[in-house]
């Protein structure tokens, strides 16, 4: 087996095993569900601000497992391993993504299609909000490698990470808004495909530049 | 591994002049040396001399501050080389054999990884997670990377670390099989590894 498929295969099992994967889940479900609690059943109040909802709940979910996506592999030497490796570490890194792609956004953007029928969006619309979120994770994921290289090497990074990736969050997170509420729906699809696609070449060629630094 | 020298176009290591500092200290300067197929360099020095540096250095992980270092006769350096650390590399969460899979793949390697393990005399643990394993355990799965990827190169930092009589010896004979097989070994210790070192040198002022 190639060095890719070796490392997204562990990084994977790594995730499942240590119930990493779950974590996400359970607090965009359980932050998502407390909205309507919190506003009350109001179906037109909620129709408005719950959609959106379900994108800030998806951005902070991902954020919270980008922390130790590197660090973990600076601190045990893994990182060391994968600089000897056959395959470019961009590749690698690349592969990591993947990993927490299909572990962390694929089951967030599959819990969406609850989450937004219980913010009282309409059925019709909930097939494009969970293909919207599967974009929309990946494009965060993409980004959030880049903060996630830069702050490996820095105790408790995640507010650290939160501060350089937020910013960047923002298009997608406007164009999945902008799906959630039903307006040009196929524009917006189109734009976060994009970001995703943009996010996932880029992120990991500017991690691994990071990642060079931190193993000095 | 066994048989006529199989890294048969003679690799060598030369270094010269290095420098290597560490948070804007300079930790040694003007060191030179040259290593060519089948030796074993031993570095010495105090603790905080700089030989987890230098090998960090020689790894291609630290830019040397000045002097050169060269591997002749190697195409790309750093799939030559075996890094052996402080740290092992290990996943709590994985399984001993998982890792050496793992690594099969990583490193491309001809795919014993199973004999790798019985090499390092963790063919009885294959199926243990990483984290309960013994120190020396740890190193020994550490040590099996050598063995899973044919590589010429070998920089070990400590290898000696936390291993008991039993698996000192093993390691010494890894080191002397891969000498016999034309590779180099470059290992910072503090006691002597066993082998008979071709060159020693004292690292640090």
């Amino acid at each position: 087996m190639n060095a890719f498929s070796v490392t997204f295969r562990r990084d994977l099992a790594m995730m499942w095993s240590g119930g990493g994967a779950l974590t996400p889940i359970g607090f965009f479900l359980g932050a998502t569900l407390l909205v309507p609690l919190a506003m009350g059943p109001e179906r037109s109040l909620l129709e408005s601000a719950g959609p959106p909802l379900v994108w800030i709940a998806a951005a902070l979910a991902v954020l919270a497992t980008l922390e130790r996506l590197f660090q973990a592999d600076l601190e045990d030497g893994s990182l060391d391993q994968m600089l000897l490796s056959r395959a470019p570490l961009e590749w690698l890194v690349l592969a990591k993504a993947c990993a927490l792609w299909c572990a962390v956004g694929l089951p967030l953007a599959l819990a969406a299609a609850p989450a937004a029928i219980a913010l009282q969006a309409p059925v019709d619309r909930v097939a494009a909000i969970v293909l919207s979120l599967a974009l929309g994770t990946a494009a965060f994921i993409g980004i959030g490698l880049v903060g996630a290289a830069i702050t490996a090497g820095v105790k408790r990074g995640g507010v650290l990470i939160a501060l350089i990736v937020l910013p960047f969050f923002a298009p997608p997170i406007i164009f999945g808004a902008a799906v959630a509420s039903g307006e040009d729906v196929g524009a917006a699809l189109a734009v976060l495909t994009g970001c995703a696609l943009g996010a996932m070449a880029l992120g990991p060629i500017a991690a691994a530049a990071a990642l060079r630094l931190q193993a000095e | 591994m066994s048989g006529a020298r199989p890294f048969q176009d003679n690799p060598a290591l030369r270094v010269d002049g290095l420098a290597v500092a560490r948070g804007g200290r300079v930790l040694f300067s003007g060191l030179s040396f040259a290593a060519g197929a089948g030796d074993y360099v031993e570095l010495r020095g105090a603790n905080g001399s700089g030989k987890t540096s230098l090998i960090r250095a020689l790894a291609g992980f630290l830019p040397p501050r000045a002097g050169t270092i060269v591997f002749e006769r190697i195409e790309e350096p750093a799939l030559a080389l075996h890094y052996v650390g402080h740290s092992n590399g290990l996943k709590s969460n994985a399984s001993v054999a998982s890792h050496a899979r793992y690594w099969a793949g990583l490193f491309g390697g001809v795919g014993d990884a199973e004999g790798a393990l019985v090499r390092v005399g963790l063919s009885g643990a294959r199926d243990r997670l990483a984290r309960t394993l013994s120190q020396g355990q740890a190193r020994r799965l550490a040590l099996s990377r050598l063995v899973i990827a044919p590589r010429p190169i070998w920089l070990l930092d400590e290898p000696a670390a936390a291993l008991d009589a039993q698996g000192r010896e093993t390691l010494g004979a890894l080191v002397a099989a891969h000498r016999a097989d034309g590779g180099i070994v470059v290992a910072a210790v503090h006691e002597p590894l066993g082998p008979e070192p071709s060159l020693a040198l004292k690292v640090g002022a």
